[in-house]
């Protein structure tokens, strides 16, 4: 998985397995049929299995009910105007994550649920940041889980960041707001404070982390200047109410949907654009720091239906 | 579900949302009921019914995350199930169905709870494979804490995960919380010789258990995955366990397949089964692999790992916590409106003919004996013995048949009924004379057997159900 290649290349490779199986699903349903009421509901469960929900495969075949019914259309037609009504919706959310160097440091808090890849993600992040020439702190908030901290710790020491650290089991608010002045006195430009995982549906937990965001307050008014929702793409329907639910309370400003080099397809971002408008800077297609890569909504969309660029 | 009520108009407009918004995590009680509203009419589920039913279920399903391929079995088979069933009176339609949707699902999840084998010779291998994030590292410490606890067994962990910075860090921390034992970590040593160098050790120190975390993987991965399949060729493992996230999606197929094929599966442990995602997964890795489900995760701290109950996971699929006790209220109303029917009988002291003949009719109205009885508690048992004794609509039409051929003064009192009117009876039915006796014969017993209810008193007839009135348990009022 770690062979070379430009990051177009990795992406494609990674979003490839992806789209292949949608891709060898549509070309099988229309090579020798026209658009009818059967080819509709095989498209619409396509999209289904690729975790879109129901709503959107079903509003998306609409569509081409609309348009295209009882027309002989070629594999190629139908992946098109999948991949425009995919691009339309997801277009507008297709947002990188900006960083304001004014700011010293611009501080972006990492939340998610457990496992989906937040202490990871991070890593890549510091790396890609650092290799950009920007000076980054590490804040290890995740003082819940075993060696979670040593694990931050790990990446601090690859990528050359100061890191902030408490042992396991401190107050993670304290530690986030030691972490900032740590930040703001060595001149930072970007400080990531990790957390700790939590299901959205534990009230107590989620008050925790709302500590952390109003504890950051107190060294900086805006802070956090961004909140990084890290979403696992293996994840069903469930994805929405963790996007909700995070963003109500500790008001998301984006997603980040790791692990889309599996077979899963991460068709949920889509009715996650739909339903919440949260814009998705990043995608991971891999294990490496460079696999992390800019949400593209051109590419996704189109590598999500099987078609190559 | 305050928390998912949202606009149907899309955010962008592009789209209206029917049956999104609001109606996303609508339980299937309230789906089922629309489409049974206008369905006033009792009687057999007809082919649109259960059409329009299960169109319902079907999404119901997708939207808990059950798995697309599996939803389609699933629906198939409830609908052959479905079709031509009575819908029993006190009960809805909606009901009727959601019963055989929910029995249909605990089938399928596995109706029996499946424990953790370690019948084995010691120290027993276990083997813990799965996605990143999955909870592989927790989930070990979990059950090393519960075979430590639980069955007083001398446990020893090892993490194989080499990939993941301070992973082998994180058992040993687990470890030393649990007060379960690890493997002192060497650096540099790769995934197969650490599992050789934790068997050895499990040998020569008296361990019971040998617990073997792995690197969470891909399954797609073809180098982890034959590094896994090496562990597995060297421990050969008594378990091997795949841990899933129950908030997995659509991939739940691919992945579980995946596992099972190339790692060969024992059981499956599903985690985060304390969130509050509808745990489709569950469905869907069950039917792919046809291994069950052992355990599930229920929270953060190390003794939160429970044993799998298939009703409980089926509710929630569903969508309906309180499904359970919604069907069981509805086998109750009928059990109690017809044990309140017998009891009606027997106060007039006099069963007779005319009675049995309403006890056939409401029988097959019921859809049959087993019909009828798998809506009724506490049936299982004798159920399955009606089965084997054969007993069908046919026999049942030909019974009520006996009884239009005699006359108002035969059914009132058998007793009259001597061997001329009995050929009478036989030729008037197209029956045979022997098949008059017989029932004459049930008709006896039955009548014995109301005597016997009487004594049992009322209230305990309606505890009891129809189980009581089983005579001996083997036998049955309607057998030929």
């Amino acid at each position: 998985m770690s062979e070379g290649g430009g990051w177009l290349q990795r992406l494609k490779r990674g979003l490839g397995r992806s789209s292949a199986k949608l891709g060898e699903g549509i070309t099988g349903i229309f090579n020798r049929r026209r658009l009818d009421d059967e080819t509709l509901d095989e498209l619409e469960e396509l999209l289904i299995q690729a975790d879109m929900g129901m709503a959107i495969a079903d509003e998306v075949t609409g569509r081409l009910r609309k348009t295209r019914f009882g027309q002989e259309v070629s594999p190629e037609e139908v992946r098109g105007a999948l991949a425009e009504v995919i691009v339309e919706l997801i277009e507008p959310i297709a947002k990188p994550l900006k960083i304001d160097r004014a700011l010293k440091p611009h501080v972006i808090l990492v939340v998610g649920v457990n496992g989906s890849g937040k202490t990871t993600t991070i890593g890549k992040l510091a790396k890609q940041y650092r290799d950009a020439g920007l000076a980054v702190h590490l804040a290890a908030g995740d003082t819940f889980r075993a060696a979670a901290v040593e694990q931050l710790k790990i990446w601090a020491d690859r990528t050359g960041c100061p890191i902030t650290t408490r042992p396991t089991g401190a107050d993670a608010a304290g530690l986030a707001l030691d972490a900032l002045s740590d930040a703001k006195a060595t001149g930072a430009d970007v400080l990531l404070i990790d957390t700790a995982g939590r299901l959205q549906n534990r009230t107590d937990l989620m008050a925790e982390l709302q500590k952390v965001v109003r504890v950051l307050k107190k060294g900086d008014p805006k802070a956090p200047h961004s909140v990084l929702l890290v979403l696992d793409a293996t994840v069903g329907q469930n994805a929405h109410a963790q996007a909700e639910i995070f963003r109500e309370l500790v008001g998301v400003t984006g997603i980040v949907m790791t692990k889309l080099d599996g077979t899963a397809r991460g068709g949920v971002l889509v009715s996650l654009a739909e339903r919440y408008g949260i814009p998705v800077h990043a995608i991971g297609v891999g294990e490496t720091a460079e696999d992390l890569r800019p949400f593209e909504a051109t590419s996704f969309a189109r590598s999500l239906v099987g078609l190559e660029d | 579900m305050g928390l998912h009520a949202s606009p149907r108009v899309s955010r962008t407009g592009l789209f209206v949302l029917s049956g999104w918004g609001d109606g996303l995590f609508d339980s299937l009680t309230t789906r089922l009921g629309d489409v049974f509203d206008r369905l006033r009419k009792r009687g057999a589920l007809s082919e649109a019914d259960v059409t329009a039913a299960l169109r319902e279920v079907r999404v119901a399903l997708l939207e808990a995350d059950v798995a697309l391929p599996v939803v389609k079995d699933f629906v198939n088979a409830v609908r052959d199930k479905a079709i031509g069933q009575d819908v029993v009176r006190s009960v809805s339609p909606g009901q009727m169905v959601i019963k055989i949707v929910h029995d249909h699902l605990i089938e399928v999840l596995g109706s029996e709870q499946v424990e953790l084998s370690l019948a084995s010779v010691p120290p027993v291998p276990i083997l813990m494979v799965g996605l990143q994030g999955s909870g592989k590292t927790t989930t070990s410490a979990k059950i090393a804490l519960r075979f430590k606890n639980r069955d007083k067994k001398k446990v020893l962990m090892a993490s194989l995960d080499v990939h993941r910075p301070a992973a082998q860090e994180q058992l040993a921390i687990l470890g030393r919380q649990t007060g379960v034992d690890t493997l002192p970590i060497v650096a540099g040593e790769k995934p197969l010789q650490i599992a050789e160098r934790a068997m050895k050790v499990g040998r020569l120190e008296g361990y019971d258990v040998v617990m073997l975390d792995t690197a969470g993987r891909l399954h797609i991965d073809e180098a982890l995955m034959m590094e896994v399949a090496a562990v597995r060729d060297l421990v050969k493992p008594h378990e091997t366990l795949l841990v899933a996230d129950a908030m997995t999606g659509q991939d739940a197929v691919t992945v579980g397949k995946a596992f099972n094929e190339r790692i060969g599966l024992t059981g499956i442990v599903l985690t985060r089964i304390d969130g509050d995602a509808r745990g489709g997964a569950a469905l869907s890795m069950r039917a792919i692999t046809g291994k069950p489900i052992k355990l599930l995760g229920v929270g953060e701290k190390l003794d939160a790992i429970e044993t799998f109950h298939p009703d409980r996971i089926a509710g929630r699929i569903l969508g309906m916590g309180d499904v359970v006790s919604l069907v069981e209220k509805a086998a109750e109303t009928i059990d109690q409106e017809e044990a309140a029917k017998l009891a009606a009988k027997m106060e007039k002291g006099n069963f007779d003919l005319d009675d049995l003949a309403a006890q056939l009719r409401q029988l097959r109205k019921m859809g049959g004996m087993s019909g009828m009885l798998g809506m009724l508690p506490g049936i299982g048992k004798i159920k399955k013995q009606i089965s084997e004794a054969n007993i069908d609509d046919k026999v049942i039409k030909r019974q009520e048949a006996i009884i239009s051929s005699m006359t108002k003064e035969e059914r009132k009192n058998p007793k009259v009924l001597n061997g001329s009117r009995r050929r009478r009876i036989a030729q008037g039915s197209g029956t045979s004379v022997q098949d008059v006796n017989k029932l004459l014969k049930q008709h006896q017993d039955m009548a014995t057997m109301m005597k016997k209810v009487q004594k049992l008193g009322k209230k305990g007839f309606m505890r009891q159900g129809l189980a009581g009135l089983m005579p001996g348990g083997g036998g049955n009022p309607f057998g030929r």
